[in-house]
Protein backbone atom coordinates (compact mmCIF):
# COMPACT_ATOMS: atom_id res chain seq x y z
CA UNK A 1 0.00 0.00 0.00
CA UNK A 2 2.70 2.47 1.03
CA UNK A 3 4.65 1.65 -2.13
CA UNK A 4 1.68 2.43 -4.35
CA UNK A 5 1.23 5.85 -2.78
CA UNK A 6 4.94 6.56 -3.07
CA UNK A 7 5.02 5.78 -6.78
CA UNK A 8 2.03 8.04 -7.37
CA UNK A 9 3.89 10.95 -5.83
CA UNK A 10 7.13 10.17 -7.68
CA UNK A 11 8.06 12.16 -10.70
CA UNK A 12 7.92 10.15 -13.93
CA UNK A 13 11.14 10.37 -15.89
CA UNK A 14 11.66 9.76 -19.58
CA UNK A 15 14.60 7.74 -20.87
CA UNK A 16 16.19 8.13 -24.29
CA UNK A 17 18.03 5.03 -25.46
CA UNK A 18 20.63 5.78 -28.13
CA UNK A 19 21.75 2.81 -30.20
CA UNK A 20 24.37 3.40 -32.92
CA UNK A 21 24.05 0.79 -35.65
CA UNK A 22 26.01 -0.41 -38.65
CA UNK A 23 24.81 -3.56 -40.39
CA UNK A 24 22.64 -4.74 -37.52
CA UNK A 25 19.56 -5.72 -39.51
CA UNK A 26 18.95 -8.82 -37.44
CA UNK A 27 19.99 -7.61 -34.01
CA UNK A 28 18.20 -4.26 -34.00
CA UNK A 29 14.77 -5.88 -34.26
CA UNK A 30 15.55 -8.28 -31.42
CA UNK A 31 16.95 -5.53 -29.24
CA UNK A 32 13.88 -3.37 -29.78
CA UNK A 33 11.62 -6.28 -28.85
CA UNK A 34 13.61 -6.95 -25.69
CA UNK A 35 13.63 -3.29 -24.65
CA UNK A 36 9.86 -3.13 -24.92
CA UNK A 37 9.62 -6.41 -23.03
CA UNK A 38 11.73 -5.26 -20.08
CA UNK A 39 10.61 -1.64 -19.82
CA UNK A 40 6.85 -2.09 -19.77
CA UNK A 41 5.95 0.67 -17.32
CA UNK A 42 8.67 3.10 -18.33
CA UNK A 43 8.41 6.19 -20.50
CA UNK A 44 11.17 5.82 -23.08
CA UNK A 45 12.19 6.38 -26.66
CA UNK A 46 14.73 4.48 -28.76
CA UNK A 47 16.97 6.55 -31.03
CA UNK A 48 18.64 4.48 -33.73
CA UNK A 49 21.63 6.25 -35.25
CA UNK A 50 22.39 4.25 -38.37
CA UNK A 51 25.47 5.07 -40.45
CA UNK A 52 24.09 4.22 -43.85
CA UNK A 53 24.07 0.43 -43.41
CA UNK A 54 24.00 -1.38 -46.73
CA UNK A 55 22.27 -4.45 -45.27
CA UNK A 56 18.82 -2.92 -44.89
CA UNK A 57 18.98 -1.99 -41.19
CA UNK A 58 16.99 1.18 -41.82
CA UNK A 59 14.20 -0.72 -43.59
CA UNK A 60 13.81 -3.00 -40.57
CA UNK A 61 13.76 0.03 -38.26
CA UNK A 62 10.96 1.58 -40.34
CA UNK A 63 8.96 -1.64 -40.01
CA UNK A 64 9.55 -1.56 -36.26
CA UNK A 65 8.29 2.01 -36.23
CA UNK A 66 5.04 0.82 -37.80
CA UNK A 67 4.70 -1.82 -35.14
CA UNK A 68 5.69 0.12 -32.03
CA UNK A 69 5.01 3.73 -32.98
CA UNK A 70 7.10 6.48 -34.49
CA UNK A 71 7.12 8.34 -31.20
CA UNK A 72 8.79 5.39 -29.48
CA UNK A 73 11.38 4.58 -32.15
CA UNK A 74 13.26 7.40 -33.80
CA UNK A 75 15.45 6.77 -36.82
CA UNK A 76 18.11 9.41 -37.08
CA UNK A 77 20.41 8.11 -39.79
CA UNK A 78 23.64 9.44 -41.17
CA UNK A 79 25.13 9.09 -44.63
CA UNK A 80 28.14 6.97 -43.78
CA UNK A 81 30.24 5.53 -40.97
CA UNK A 82 31.26 8.53 -38.94
CA UNK A 83 32.32 7.11 -35.60
CA UNK A 84 30.82 6.38 -32.23
CA UNK A 85 31.37 9.70 -30.46
CA UNK A 86 29.65 11.69 -33.17
CA UNK A 87 26.86 9.09 -33.27
CA UNK A 88 26.11 9.78 -29.60
CA UNK A 89 26.22 13.54 -30.18
CA UNK A 90 23.88 13.16 -33.14
CA UNK A 91 21.48 11.04 -31.10
CA UNK A 92 21.65 13.47 -28.19
CA UNK A 93 20.39 16.30 -30.39
CA UNK A 94 17.13 14.39 -30.86
CA UNK A 95 16.79 13.05 -27.33
CA UNK A 96 13.84 14.35 -25.33
CA UNK A 97 14.36 12.27 -22.21
CA UNK A 98 15.64 13.32 -18.81
CA UNK A 99 18.13 10.48 -18.98
CA UNK A 100 20.12 8.97 -21.84
CA UNK A 101 21.12 5.32 -22.10
CA UNK A 102 23.82 4.27 -24.51
CA UNK A 103 24.20 0.65 -25.53
CA UNK A 104 25.53 -1.55 -28.31
CA UNK A 105 23.30 -3.01 -31.00
CA UNK A 106 24.95 -6.41 -31.27
CA UNK A 107 23.16 -7.97 -28.27
CA UNK A 108 26.31 -8.03 -26.14
CA UNK A 109 24.36 -5.60 -23.94
CA UNK A 110 21.11 -7.19 -22.84
CA UNK A 111 18.11 -4.90 -22.29
CA UNK A 112 17.09 -6.93 -19.26
CA UNK A 113 19.59 -4.88 -17.24
CA UNK A 114 17.88 -1.59 -18.07
CA UNK A 115 15.56 -1.75 -15.03
CA UNK A 116 18.56 -2.21 -12.72
CA UNK A 117 20.27 0.85 -14.24
CA UNK A 118 17.12 2.91 -13.71
CA UNK A 119 16.61 1.60 -10.19
CA UNK A 120 20.20 2.32 -9.20
CA UNK A 121 19.96 5.86 -10.46
CA UNK A 122 16.69 6.52 -8.64
CA UNK A 123 18.06 5.07 -5.40
CA UNK A 124 21.32 7.00 -5.38
CA UNK A 125 20.52 10.05 -7.54
CA UNK A 126 23.73 9.34 -9.43
CA UNK A 127 24.60 11.36 -12.52
CA UNK A 128 25.98 8.32 -14.27
CA UNK A 129 25.29 4.61 -13.85
CA UNK A 130 27.77 2.40 -15.67
CA UNK A 131 27.54 -1.32 -16.31
CA UNK A 132 30.49 -3.38 -15.14
CA UNK A 133 31.37 -6.87 -16.34
CA UNK A 134 34.10 -7.43 -13.80
CA UNK A 135 32.28 -7.70 -10.48
CA UNK A 136 30.34 -10.51 -8.86
CA UNK A 137 26.96 -10.72 -10.50
CA UNK A 138 28.44 -9.61 -13.78
CA UNK A 139 30.49 -11.57 -16.23
CA UNK A 140 31.69 -12.25 -19.73
CA UNK A 141 31.03 -15.18 -22.04
CA UNK A 142 32.92 -15.93 -25.23
CA UNK A 143 36.41 -14.77 -24.27
CA UNK A 144 39.35 -17.14 -24.40
CA UNK A 145 42.19 -17.07 -21.87
CA UNK A 146 44.34 -14.68 -23.93
CA UNK A 147 41.51 -12.21 -24.22
CA UNK A 148 40.80 -12.37 -20.49
CA UNK A 149 44.49 -11.91 -19.74
CA UNK A 150 44.83 -8.79 -21.88
CA UNK A 151 41.61 -7.42 -20.47
CA UNK A 152 42.78 -7.95 -16.91
CA UNK A 153 46.26 -6.57 -17.64
CA UNK A 154 44.82 -3.51 -19.35
CA UNK A 155 42.48 -2.96 -16.44
CA UNK A 156 45.22 -3.19 -13.77
CA UNK A 157 47.39 -0.78 -15.73
CA UNK A 158 44.56 1.70 -16.17
CA UNK A 159 43.56 1.48 -12.50
CA UNK A 160 47.16 2.11 -11.38
CA UNK A 161 47.71 5.06 -13.70
CA UNK A 162 44.33 6.74 -13.81
CA UNK A 163 42.51 5.93 -10.52
CA UNK A 164 39.24 6.03 -12.45
CA UNK A 165 36.82 5.12 -9.69
CA UNK A 166 35.05 2.48 -11.78
CA UNK A 167 35.90 -1.18 -12.28
CA UNK A 168 35.06 -1.41 -16.00
CA UNK A 169 36.63 1.39 -18.00
CA UNK A 170 35.94 0.32 -21.55
CA UNK A 171 32.33 -0.68 -21.06
CA UNK A 172 29.76 1.14 -23.16
CA UNK A 173 26.51 0.21 -21.45
CA UNK A 174 25.73 3.35 -19.45
CA UNK A 175 22.96 5.59 -18.21
CA UNK A 176 23.61 9.33 -17.99
CA UNK A 177 21.66 12.29 -16.78
CA UNK A 178 21.17 14.16 -20.04
CA UNK A 179 23.00 17.25 -18.77
CA UNK A 180 25.94 15.13 -17.56
CA UNK A 181 26.31 13.42 -20.93
CA UNK A 182 26.18 16.71 -22.82
CA UNK A 183 28.83 18.14 -20.52
CA UNK A 184 31.23 15.19 -20.65
CA UNK A 185 30.90 14.39 -24.35
CA UNK A 186 31.77 17.94 -25.38
CA UNK A 187 35.25 17.56 -23.90
CA UNK A 188 36.09 14.12 -25.34
CA UNK A 189 38.14 13.70 -28.50
CA UNK A 190 39.26 10.05 -28.61
CA UNK A 191 37.96 7.30 -30.85
CA UNK A 192 36.81 3.73 -30.29
CA UNK A 193 37.02 2.18 -26.87
CA UNK A 194 39.49 4.84 -25.68
CA UNK A 195 36.55 7.19 -26.17
CA UNK A 196 34.53 5.18 -23.63
CA UNK A 197 37.46 5.37 -21.23
CA UNK A 198 37.85 9.09 -21.77
CA UNK A 199 34.17 9.66 -21.05
CA UNK A 200 34.21 7.92 -17.71
CA UNK A 201 37.58 9.33 -16.61
CA UNK A 202 36.56 12.89 -17.49
CA UNK A 203 33.31 12.37 -15.64
CA UNK A 204 35.24 11.21 -12.58
CA UNK A 205 37.56 14.21 -12.77
CA UNK A 206 34.61 16.59 -13.03
CA UNK A 207 33.26 15.13 -9.81
CA UNK A 208 30.12 13.47 -11.16
CA UNK A 209 28.48 10.89 -8.90
CA UNK A 210 29.01 7.56 -10.65
CA UNK A 211 27.46 4.24 -9.64
CA UNK A 212 27.97 0.76 -11.07
CA UNK A 213 25.65 -2.15 -11.73
CA UNK A 214 26.80 -5.66 -12.69
CA UNK A 215 26.02 -6.71 -16.24
CA UNK A 216 26.73 -9.82 -18.26
CA UNK A 217 28.35 -9.50 -21.64
CA UNK A 218 27.96 -12.18 -24.29
CA UNK A 219 30.56 -11.66 -26.99
CA UNK A 220 29.09 -13.16 -30.14
CA UNK A 221 31.84 -12.05 -32.47
CA UNK A 222 33.65 -15.35 -32.20
CA UNK A 223 36.90 -15.89 -33.97
CA UNK A 224 37.77 -12.31 -34.81
CA UNK A 225 41.00 -11.31 -33.21
CA UNK A 226 40.16 -7.93 -31.75
CA UNK A 227 43.42 -7.55 -29.93
CA UNK A 228 46.40 -7.37 -32.24
CA UNK A 229 49.60 -5.46 -31.65
CA UNK A 230 48.23 -2.23 -33.05
CA UNK A 231 45.24 -2.39 -30.68
CA UNK A 232 47.60 -2.64 -27.72
CA UNK A 233 49.63 0.33 -28.97
CA UNK A 234 46.44 2.34 -29.42
CA UNK A 235 45.42 1.46 -25.89
CA UNK A 236 48.75 2.51 -24.39
CA UNK A 237 48.69 5.76 -26.33
CA UNK A 238 45.19 6.35 -25.04
CA UNK A 239 46.29 5.73 -21.46
CA UNK A 240 49.16 8.19 -21.72
CA UNK A 241 46.86 10.75 -23.34
CA UNK A 242 44.35 10.37 -20.51
CA UNK A 243 47.09 10.47 -17.92
CA UNK A 244 48.36 13.79 -19.20
CA UNK A 245 45.17 15.58 -20.15
CA UNK A 246 42.60 14.67 -17.50
CA UNK B 1 44.32 21.48 1.29
CA UNK B 2 42.01 18.68 0.21
CA UNK B 3 40.27 21.05 -2.16
CA UNK B 4 43.60 21.92 -3.74
CA UNK B 5 44.43 18.25 -4.21
CA UNK B 6 41.00 17.60 -5.75
CA UNK B 7 41.35 20.38 -8.29
CA UNK B 8 44.82 19.29 -9.48
CA UNK B 9 45.22 17.67 -12.84
CA UNK B 10 45.70 13.94 -12.39
CA UNK B 11 49.25 13.94 -13.77
CA UNK B 12 50.20 16.51 -11.13
CA UNK B 13 49.01 14.14 -8.42
CA UNK B 14 51.12 11.34 -9.88
CA UNK B 15 54.15 13.62 -10.13
CA UNK B 16 53.70 14.66 -6.50
CA UNK B 17 53.77 11.01 -5.47
CA UNK B 18 56.95 10.46 -7.49
CA UNK B 19 58.54 13.52 -5.87
CA UNK B 20 57.48 12.35 -2.40
CA UNK B 21 58.99 8.89 -2.91
CA UNK B 22 62.17 10.39 -4.38
CA UNK B 23 62.52 12.71 -1.39
CA UNK B 24 62.37 9.76 0.98
CA UNK B 25 65.09 8.11 -1.11
CA UNK B 26 67.28 11.25 -0.95
CA UNK B 27 66.73 11.63 2.80
CA UNK B 28 67.75 8.02 3.35
CA UNK B 29 70.87 8.65 1.24
CA UNK B 30 71.78 11.74 3.25
CA UNK B 31 71.00 10.33 6.69
CA UNK B 32 73.03 7.19 5.99
CA UNK B 33 70.92 5.08 8.37
CA UNK B 34 71.12 2.38 5.75
CA UNK B 35 74.50 1.92 3.98
CA UNK B 36 74.74 4.40 1.06
CA UNK B 37 75.63 1.86 -1.59
CA UNK B 38 72.57 -0.16 -0.65
CA UNK B 39 70.17 2.78 -0.74
CA UNK B 40 71.57 4.22 -3.93
CA UNK B 41 70.80 1.41 -6.29
CA UNK B 42 69.35 -1.60 -4.53
CA UNK B 43 66.44 0.12 -2.77
CA UNK B 44 65.02 1.64 -5.94
CA UNK B 45 65.41 -1.67 -7.74
CA UNK B 46 63.63 -3.53 -4.96
CA UNK B 47 60.90 -0.89 -5.01
CA UNK B 48 60.30 -1.15 -8.73
CA UNK B 49 60.43 -4.95 -8.68
CA UNK B 50 57.90 -5.07 -5.80
CA UNK B 51 55.60 -2.76 -7.75
CA UNK B 52 55.93 -5.08 -10.74
CA UNK B 53 55.19 -8.16 -8.62
CA UNK B 54 52.20 -6.44 -7.08
CA UNK B 55 50.89 -5.65 -10.55
CA UNK B 56 51.36 -9.23 -11.71
CA UNK B 57 49.67 -10.49 -8.56
CA UNK B 58 46.66 -8.26 -9.19
CA UNK B 59 46.48 -9.53 -12.78
CA UNK B 60 46.70 -13.14 -11.62
CA UNK B 61 44.05 -12.76 -8.95
CA UNK B 62 41.79 -10.91 -11.35
CA UNK B 63 42.25 -13.65 -13.93
CA UNK B 64 41.39 -16.39 -11.44
CA UNK B 65 38.32 -14.54 -10.23
CA UNK B 66 37.23 -13.48 -13.72
CA UNK B 67 33.46 -13.76 -13.66
CA UNK B 68 32.04 -15.87 -16.49
CA UNK B 69 28.45 -16.52 -17.44
CA UNK B 70 28.04 -19.42 -19.86
CA UNK B 71 24.35 -19.68 -18.99
CA UNK B 72 23.79 -16.21 -20.42
CA UNK B 73 24.55 -17.45 -23.90
CA UNK B 74 21.75 -20.01 -23.59
CA UNK B 75 19.33 -17.44 -22.19
CA UNK B 76 20.19 -15.13 -25.06
CA UNK B 77 19.34 -17.84 -27.60
CA UNK B 78 15.92 -18.23 -25.96
CA UNK B 79 15.38 -14.47 -26.07
CA UNK B 80 16.31 -14.36 -29.74
CA UNK B 81 13.88 -17.18 -30.55
CA UNK B 82 11.11 -15.49 -28.57
CA UNK B 83 11.77 -12.20 -30.34
CA UNK B 84 11.76 -13.80 -33.79
CA UNK B 85 8.45 -15.51 -33.03
CA UNK B 86 6.76 -12.32 -31.95
CA UNK B 87 8.17 -10.26 -34.80
CA UNK B 88 7.27 -12.69 -37.57
CA UNK B 89 3.79 -12.89 -36.06
CA UNK B 90 3.60 -9.14 -36.61
CA UNK B 91 4.90 -9.18 -40.14
CA UNK B 92 8.55 -8.43 -39.53
CA UNK B 93 10.79 -11.10 -40.95
CA UNK B 94 14.20 -11.35 -39.31
CA UNK B 95 16.32 -13.80 -41.22
CA UNK B 96 19.68 -14.98 -39.91
CA UNK B 97 22.71 -14.74 -42.12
Amino acid sequence: MADENESKGEKKYKYSIIIPTYNERLNIAIIVYLIFKHLRDVDFEIIVVDDGSPDGTQEIVKQLQQLYGEDRILLRARAKKLGLGTAYIHGLKHATGDFVVIMDADLSHHPKYLPSFIKKQLETNASIVTGTRYVKGGGVHGWNLMRKLTSRGANVLAQTLLWPGVSDLTGSFRLYKKSALEDVISSCVSKGYVFQMEMIVRATRKGYHIEEVPITFVDRVFGTSKLGGSEIVEYLKGLVYLLLTT
Amino acid sequence: MFFVVRRMKHVVKIMSLVVAVSSIWIVLLQAAIIPRSYTLLQLPIYFVVSLGCYGLLMIGIGLMQFPTCPEESVLLQHDIAEAKDYLSGNGIEVVSD
